[in-house]
């Protein structure tokens, strides 16, 4: 006997889906995800997500890509070896700026990227929803909302019976 | 007026209540087109069987691209003199090309972030492509730079390009532009690669989908692999957006870096000619006129030969030519003002410069620029001009050859005619110089053609969320 992942209810329209996530956010689930093709606007204040930490590491790749182009420039022409170029001065912020703007936001880049699939557990090439067969639409044309077992919310039947009651259709539940 | 104005009692100034015309928005997706048939129709480009045409275009690109592969083996083979340059035009050829080739790539970079922070829903449907165009550009730009060097390992060791220390363990001059050159294109190619793979992402996704419920399971883990195991969960999604909004914030200020700080290579020197500053703006300008030229030049066959025109609309063709149009109306508007400065300024060696640019030795290829370049895009003030996409193709290679003629006569016309009259000196390219360049346009081509026959050309999920259906509250907003 395999253990039960969630439950899984389709729907086939955003409005339907947006009004099915304000029910289940509202009965209180906090285990639980909705997968559509594209973002859909307005859906995370209808899921009750809270924003997104990425930025975060955006501010922090961009502080240190920043710090590294000063830091390596004054290092190379004015520590390691002084460089004499026009009787100017070993190291000025102004002729160190334009690589080091572009350091930061070289940084930034990874640094959000990285970010990105952290905070999304990426990647992850197997999970329980990848398998089931229904879920090839998720990425072309329907919309799922998935309850998990592990929610401590979850009874099978009340689960059921709030999706079915929201509108969700084909609700199927999913091994782990 | 006066009585108007005394008198309380008439009508109110104010209206009670103020009705805005209603404008129509322009559609987005034409044909009222729904989510699987957006799938089904981006998908079947790569799913289907490789089109005739593709194979032919692709052996005539390859043959192309050999003239490049043989001009570079040639030239490290036998060293720098096999280029045309010589005293005092010692810089010319590759210079030129890098900077068309890096101009070009910054249309695709202004699609997909400008517009995406300007909230232009139109971008959408050829931001895939228009990146895709931005990196190829960029490996046809960092050819030039990396092989004038002659022996090319000397870019990395002892650090011609990169900072690597020589063999006396001297640093580069950090001062230098041609430095920050090297950060700045390193850091857009690199930038531009992730942004386009993190965009690639959910589609990817898609692909796999599609392939999984097919059977192809090879195809499933190939393009499940670089999907990441994306399954189009909102809590993903979250994340994402958020990613691709800081990317596109970040890669705004990075494109208008690129193009000031190749400017810089110019305008940081002292020859007559190029040590201005209106140099960064109109290198930025003039970058998105010439990438726009060629991402017309790209979209438009591709929007005919696979009848794209639900999803490339009229409307979209409109944005491009008036982007073309403004651009360029406003590179018009920086030659027009270097030979004001070049007067303005009463410097002898400046205002000689410019004269020698337009009736001097060159002046054939000033004419070209300014026919090119000033002209062509007026055309597209006309509707009827804008409509008739053969003309509006025809015009965007006009853009792509004069940007071209930009760069050659401000680089070529400056250094021929210096300030010593000993040293004047007329540049002709060799031979392997021309066949380097014209190969470039196969190397493009060939990895273009790579890209429209493996990858969907457009972010179904993007588009997807642009069309009415999309939209969670139908119409009714709060």
């Amino acid at each position: 006997m395999k253990k039960n992942y969630g439950i899984v209810a389709a729907f086939d329209t955003t409005p339907a889906l947006y009004q099915a996530c304000l029910q289940v956010r509202d009965a209180g689930y906090t285990q639980w995800d909705s997968l559509t093709p594209f973002p859909v606007h307005g859906l995370d204040a209808a899921m009750g997500m809270r924003r997104s930490q990425v930025p975060r590491f955006s501010l922090t790749g961009g502080l240190i890509g920043f710090c590294t182009g000063m830091s390596f420039i004054w290092w190379a022409n004015a520590y390691e070896y002084p460089l004499i170029v026009g009787g100017k001065p070993y190291f000025s912020p102004m002729f160190a700026f334009p690589i080091s703007y572009e350091l930061t936001i070289l940084f930034t880049a990874f640094a959000t990227i990285a970010g990105m699939f952290l905070l999304n557990r990426l990647p992850m090439h197997y999970h329980p929803l990848l398998k089931a067969p229904q879920f090839v639409r998720a990425s072309d044309d329907r919309f799922y909302i998935v309850i998990e077992a592990s929610d401590p919310k979850f009874n099978p039947a009340q689960t059921r019976a709030l999706l079915e009651q929201a509108g969700g259709k084909d609700i199927a539940e999913i091994e782990e | 007026m006066s009585a108007h104005s005394t008198d309380h009692t008439a009508q109110p100034a104010i209206l009670a209540e103020v009705n805005p015309a209603i404008i129509p928005r322009a559609v987005l997706v034409e044909q009222n087109r729904d989510f699987h048939w957006i799938t089904e129709k981006v998908c079947g480009i790569v799913e289907g069987t490789t089109p005739t045409w593709w194979w032919w275009c692709f052996g005539l690109a390859a043959v192309i691209a050999s003239f490049t592969v043989s001009g570079l083996v040639y030239l490290v083979s036998t060293g720098v003199g096999v280029w045309g340059h010589a005293n005092p035009v010692n810089w010319a050829w590759d210079i030129v090309n890098f900077v068309f080739w890096i101009g070009i790539g910054h249309a695709g970079t202004l699609i997909s972030a400008i517009l995406c922070l300007l909230r232009q829903k139109w971008r959408t449907s050829i931001n895939r492509a228009a990146e895709a165009m931005t990196i190829f550009a960029v490996i046809c730009a960092a050819i030039f730079p990396v092989f004038h060097v002659g022996r090319i390992w000397f870019a990395v060791m002892p650090g011609w390009l990169f900072p690597f220390p020589n063999s006396n363990g001297i640093w580069q001059n950090f001062r230098s532009p041609l430095e920050w050159d090297v950060f700045a294109v390193s850091t857009y190619g690199t930038v531009s690669v992730l942004f386009w793979y993190v965009g690639l992402i959910p589609d990817l996704g898609t692909m796999r989908d599609r392939f999984t419920a097919t059977g192809n399971m090879l195809k499933a883990r190939i393009y499940g692999f670089f999907a990441m195991g994306w399954r189009g969960s909102n809590r993903h999604w979250s994340n994402y957006e958020m990613a691709y909004l800081v990317l596109a914030g970040i890669a705004t200020p990075l494109v208008l870096s690129v193009h000031t700080i190749v400017s810089f290579d110019f305008a940081v020197s002292l020859i007559p000619g190029w040590h201005t500053t209106i140099f960064p703006p109109y290198f930025v300008a003039g970058a998105i006129f010439s990438g726009f030229g060629m991402v017309m030049t790209l979209m438009l066959p591709l929007r005919a030969v696979y009848r794209l025109e639900d999803l490339i609309t009229q409307y979209h063709i409109d944005c491009m030519c008036k982007i073309t149009l403004a651009t360029g109306t406003m590179v018009g508007y920086a030659y027009s003002m270097e030979f004001f400065i070049a007067w303005y300024s009463s410097n002898p060696y400046e205002g000689f410069a410019f004269i020698n640019r337009a009736f001097g030795h060159y002046a054939w290829a000033y004419w070209i620029m300014i026919g090119c370049n000033v002209i062509t895009p007026q055309f597209f003030w006309f509707k009827s001009v804008r409509e008739n996409t053969t003309l509006v193709w025809i015009l965007s290679i006009f853009v792509n050859v004069g940007m071209w003629f930009e760069r050659f006569v401000i680089i070529v016309t400056s250094l021929a005619r210096d300030f010593l009259p000993s040293s004047w000196g007329y540049y002709s390219p060799s031979i392997v110089e021309i066949f380097t360049f014209f190969g470039t346009f196969g190397v493009f081509s060939f990895l273009f053609l790579l890209f429209i026959r493996f990858v969907p050309i457009m972010p179904m999920s993007e588009v997807k969320a642009v069309i009415p259906a999309a939209d969670p509250h139908a119409g009714h907003h709060h």
